[in-house]
């Protein structure tokens, strides 16, 4: 597997290069589509898979959008390369069969150059995405759209005049938008008024999940909040509604971190000093203790109270202090009891390096 | 998300109720809920959608998405039965939308509020000829010529393999 095709491992997002990049890690858009006339995941048979991924394969190398694509092709590879793409949000965990006793289907692929991506055969057919810096719903949608354009006159997909695109699951048809950010919101959930702002986010047709999407738990009060219904809106009014209630969403946070700053500046700086010593000189560390540690120091970062790290730094420490990560810079199993020691070692290694 | 009232087990029943004029929402998982006095529909199956088209036919009355009498409808393109989309969540292929279409039509109104597509038109390839991508009609000629060898179809293989290649 050569990730090096990709700018930083197909994440060029961890740049932090785009707008409010200290509180919106990133941006995503996945279109879901389905070619006409072949049988659904659910039904497909094995044949229909990988003349699935021909034919998307072939469409994709006479585009202008994914012909220098990489591919990989997660049913002939082992599960820790499977569970690293995971890990950088370039596959969904049912593609890469990281479900209990699961393996990933015959023909179950990604295809993704630079910023933009298609996952074949995965709840779709295709689930073309993007993922961007910072708070750009507008740029990853562009993007993306252009690529399903493309894809749409070389593909047919399954398209009804009344339901719009047709997918395997009736809460993506329509558009097969969902637009999301993934947000680091500390602020709003020490001053416990979190819980406030998701309860309001369902009333206005918007939902969260945790760090990994669908059933993933919230760590390290990172979120991210997606549009909730698909079909009945265009897809600008979908991408304005949520980029408007995120805009407020930041705002609240910016407050809630005012408040905090008002309320119990020692407290804060305590906390985010704290945080950036246990990182900077521990010597074992759990993906979740990190994950935590490092959502004081962004916080610290974010209102100044600490001179660095740089937010590409902490960036790239949410994604590879991972297990997977970790154990394939190692050499090691992903279950290997090390591999806190490891991580702690990784931490203070990057840290270290910048401060430098 | 876990469970506001245990916090141990998984939340997956979103409770609202008015209390005191104002709305609180409670996240609470399986048990909770039963204990809270709320029907969760028996067995929770692995597939939310399952689940909640699962919970309001066992509801019965005039809430009724799914109707269990259209449980033996079959999409005759691809053998589904509606009992199958109930089950899982998902349908088996895109002619599953005109077969169940009358029962698909409550559902989407449901999760959507809508069930007429806005959004962007999408134009099949080659739908019309001025516009239509002449790459297309070759990567559909490819198909094609796959499923022609697949199934034995020599001759019309090899009358697809000539049109490719003037196509080239």
């Amino acid at each position: 597997m050569d990730l090096s095709l990709l700018p930083d491992g197909g994440m060029r997002w961890l740049d932090a290069s785009g707008p409010k990049s200290t509180i919106v890690l990133s941006t995503r858009i996945r279109l879901a589509r389905n070619v006409r006339g072949v049988p659904f995941s659910q039904r497909a048979k094995d044949a229909d898979r990988t003349g699935v991924l021909e034919r998307v394969s072939e469409a994709a190398a006479s585009s202008d959008h994914l012909s220098s694509a990489v591919a990989f092709h997660l049913d002939q590879m082992e599960r820790p390369e499977r569970q690293l793409l995971h890990e950088r949000h370039l596959v969904s965990k049912e593609l890469a069969g990281l479900e209990r006793d699961a393996r990933p289907r015959p023909g179950a692929a990604l295809l993704v150059q630079d910023q933009v991506g298609v996952m074949v055969n995965e709840e779709d057919h295709l689930r073309l995405h993007g993922m961007w810096s910072g708070f750009d719903v507008e740029g990853a949608y562009a993007a993306v759209e252009a690529v399903d354009a493309e894809l749409g006159r070389l593909v047919p997909f399954a398209f009804h005049p009344e339901f719009g695109y047709l997918t395997s699951c009736p809460t993506n048809a329509g558009t097969g938008l969902r637009a999301s950010v993934l947000i680091h919101l500390p602020g709003l959930v020490l001053t416990k008024e979190i819980t406030k702002v998701l309860q309001g986010l369902s009333q206005v047709g918007l939902t969260f999940r945790g760090l990994y999407g669908e059933g993933s738990d919230v760590v390290g009060n990172f979120f991210q909040l997606s549009n909730q219904t698909t079909l009945g809106k265009t897809e600008d009014e979908l991408i304005d509604h949520l980029g408007k209630i995120v805009r407020q969403v930041v705002e609240y946070e910016e407050q809630a971190r005012d408040v905090l700053l008002r309320t119990a500046p020692e407290e804060v700086e305590d906390k985010t000093w704290r945080a950036y010593g246990l990182l900077k000189h521990a010597r074992r560390l759990t993906f979740e203790e990190t994950m935590n540690l490092l959502s004081g120091v962004r916080l610290g970062v974010g209102l100044n109270l600490l001179p660095g790290p740089g937010v590409y730094t902490l960036n790239k420490l949410l994604i590879y202090t991972q297990p997977a990560h970790l154990a394939a810079m190692d050499g090691r199993s992903t279950g290997d009891r090390e591999l806190p020691t490891v991580r702690a070692a990784f931490v203070r290694r990057l840290l270290e390096a910048e401060s430098s | 998300m876990l469970c506001d009232n245990c916090k141990e087990r998984d939340a997956i029943i979103n409770l609202t109720q008015v209390e005191h004029d104002s709305k609180v929402t409670l996240h609470l998982c399986e048990q909770c809920a039963q204990q809270k006095g709320v029907e969760t529909g028996g067995a929770v199956l692995k597939s939310p959608l399952g689940n909640f088209l699962g919970a309001v036919v066992k509801g019965g009355s005039s809430g009724a998405l799914v109707p269990a009498s259209g449980d033996g409808l079959r999409c005759p393109a691809c053998g589904s039965t509606l009992r199958d989309f109930r089950d899982s969540g998902r349908l088996g292929c895109d002619q599953c939308y005109s077969s169940f279409d009358t029962h698909l039509r409550d559902l989407l109104r449901r999760l959507h509020g809508s069930s007429q597509h806005v959004g962007e038109r999408y134009e099949m390839p080659g739908a019309d000829g001025a516009d239509s991508d002449p790459r297309s009609e070759l990567l559909e000629l490819k198909a094609q010529l796959r499923r022609a060898v697949e199934g034995e179809n020599f001759e019309l293989a090899a009358e697809l393999r000539d049109r490719i290649r003037v196509l080239e």
